[in-house]
């Protein structure tokens, strides 16, 4: 509650009382179009009520009327960081309703492109995390690294953020006779600059200060809240579905999953740091050894699922993704709803940021790497 | 005197940490030839997009002004946005019969996704994405190309 100040000069209590103020919807550091309704006591944050809404594009409802292929390229357009693994999570559902069994060769080229994403969004998200503590060197160096992945994707995918590689039986196209060079020119590269990236930030004084015990989250809140993935990692509760529901070519690499205790914006920091070098190793392990066959199982030109309930989760950037399919046994989903990591990420954002002051909350939700239009889809 | 000696190499530490983060910066000034930056739109002569990239529909011609659509509507019907529209119209062929052709491949570049499902689905191959990336234009009509030239015509065998 608000307290009550002495005026100095005619000696009568002030009254003080909470106000209200929006940051974004167009604030820079909320990474897209979220507005948070802050209530404030001077510059100490009482509340954070998130207003969504203002990117919404009925994702769920416009899959209703689209065919199982067609579904895959809109989901390329709500964590558009990681729309690979988007990608996969459709495809890997609707793989389930049809029974349908990958050739090795498709798993493989998966689970490295999955990777390859996931690097390339934590790229941006340090750049993007040092930017906000007002640091814009971090954000070259995340992007020089980050264009490297990028030209990958362009060859093999065709595209550079939206790939729509992933198609239910399959992969698009087989990867290009360049892929296997460039992915081990860039594990090498990278191999060498992420030290720099530990250099720049991490030692730091000004970054330590500001993030050490910076909107601290328990491991029951975690939980409670749902906060998956890094977010999740950083305050101890191990939900990494890549460990724990091995889907693709999970089974058969070996990776430790990143976790941490402090529960703090420097723990997810670290956790973000650390899992970019299982990436790594991951994709040496799998890089050389991609089985010859089918980039592509046989399916029929119209996909049609048996009547029934279908659930994927995958491990996108931000935490668990998941995909729910009710079929009626028609060509298109009776209904279809996502599980975005973003969203259960976000609602714990009011609990973290209570009682900190509003730069704070900008680092807070920074780590927390929200991207608007997985939240708001 | 504990605190002040505490104080005072917390004060060195974090000095140290700054200049360790600076050497990063001072070897890239020092080494200009690691710096990637392109001079874009200087090096539009050369910038060269890789063959995948998917910049946007194109209905391929040959030198004889003949391209392989047959107005089958496969596309338009894997579009998942409506971005293709194909007017066709009948024909009489010199033997008498009536013959289905299109009139016009109309394509919406404003509401293409560039998902890549209708070159998929074409059984003639008769659209590829070119490798163009500079759509902007002034006006949003411009947006809507009608990509079969003017007086060409189905090649002949494609079916």
């Amino acid at each position: 509650m608000a307290e009550t100040h002495i005026n100095t000069i005619s000696g009568k209590p002030l009254e003080s009382q909470e106000y209200l103020i929006n940051m974004g919807p167009q604030h820079p550091s909320t990474h897209g179009v979220l507005r948070l309704l802050l209530t404030l006591d001077g510059e100490i944050i009482h509340k954070v009520e998130p207003h969504l809404g203002y990117i919404h594009r009925s994702i769920e409802k416009m899959c209703e009327k689209d065919s199982y292929t067609q579904i895959v390229h809109l989901t390329d357009r709500m964590d558009y960081l990681s729309s690979h693994m988007n990608n996969e999570a459709v495809s890997l559902a609707v793989e389930q309703g049809l029974e349908l069994e990958m050739p090795e060769r498709v798993k493989v080229i998966r689970t490295i492109i999955s990777e390859l994403t996931r690097l390339s969004s934590h790229q941006l998200w340090w750049g993007v995390f040092g930017m906000d503590l007002g640091a814009i060197t971090t954000f070259l160096y995340g992007f020089r690294d980050r264009e490297m992945i990028i030209d990958i994707f362009e060859e093999t995918c065709g595209a550079r953020l939206t790939m729509n590689y992933n198609v239910p039986g399959g992969l698009m196209f087989d990867i290009h006779p360049n892929f296997q060079k460039r992915t081990k020119a860039f594990v090498a590269h990278f191999k060498q600059k992420l030290p720099e990236y530990d250099q720049l930030l991490t030692g730091n004084v000004i970054f330590e200060l500001r993030t050490k015990g910076v909107g601290i989250l328990s491991k029951e809140d975690a939980i409670s809240y749902g906060v998956t993935g890094p977010s999740g990692r950083a305050s101890g509760f191990s939900n990494d579905v890549r460990k724990h529901n091995p889907y693709s070519a999970y089974s058969q690499v070996e990776f430790k999953e990143a976790l941490s205790e402090e529960g703090d914006s420097y723990a997810r920091y670290k956790v973000r740091i650390q899992e970019m070098w299982e990436s790594l190793s991951i994709i040496e392990q799998l890089i050389d050894n991609i089985p010859e066959g089918d980039y592509k199982a046989k399916t029929k030109a119209v996909i049609k699922l048996p009547k029934g309930e279908y659930y994927q989760k995958v491990e996108t950037a931000r935490g668990e993704f998941g995909v729910y399919i009710i079929s009626e046994g028609g060509k298109s989903p009776y209904r279809l709803k996502f599980r975005s990591p973003g969203f259960s990420n976000l609602s714990a954002l009011d609990h973290m940021a209570k009682g900190a002051k509003i730069g704070d909350l900008v680092v807070i939700m920074s780590t927390l790497d929200l991207v608007i239009p997985d939240i708001d889809r | 005197m504990k605190a002040i000696i505490k104080y005072i190499s917390s004060i060195f530490k974090a000095l140290k940490s700054l200049f360790r983060g600076m050497a990063v910066t001072g070897h890239y000034i020092s080494h200009p030839k690691e710096i990637i930056t392109q001079q874009y739109p200087e090096n539009r002569e050369t910038l060269k997009m890789f063959d995948m990239f998917r910049g946007e529909v194109v209905l391929t011609h040959n030198e004889r002004n003949e391209h392989r659509c047959t107005g089958c509507s496969a596309c338009e019907v894997a579009c998942p946005n409506g971005s293709i529209e194909i007017i066709s119209k009948r024909i009489e062929m010199p033997d008498g019969k009536k013959k289905k052709v299109i009139d016009k491949f109309v394509y919406h570049l404003s509401m293409c996704t560039f998902c890549n499902l209708c070159i998929l689905s074409c059984p003639t191959d008769a659209i590829k994405m070119s490798q163009d990336f500079e759509h902007a234009v002034f006006d949003r009509s411009q947006l809507t190309k009608v990509l079969n030239k003017t007086g060409s015509k189905l090649m002949e065998g494609v079916r």
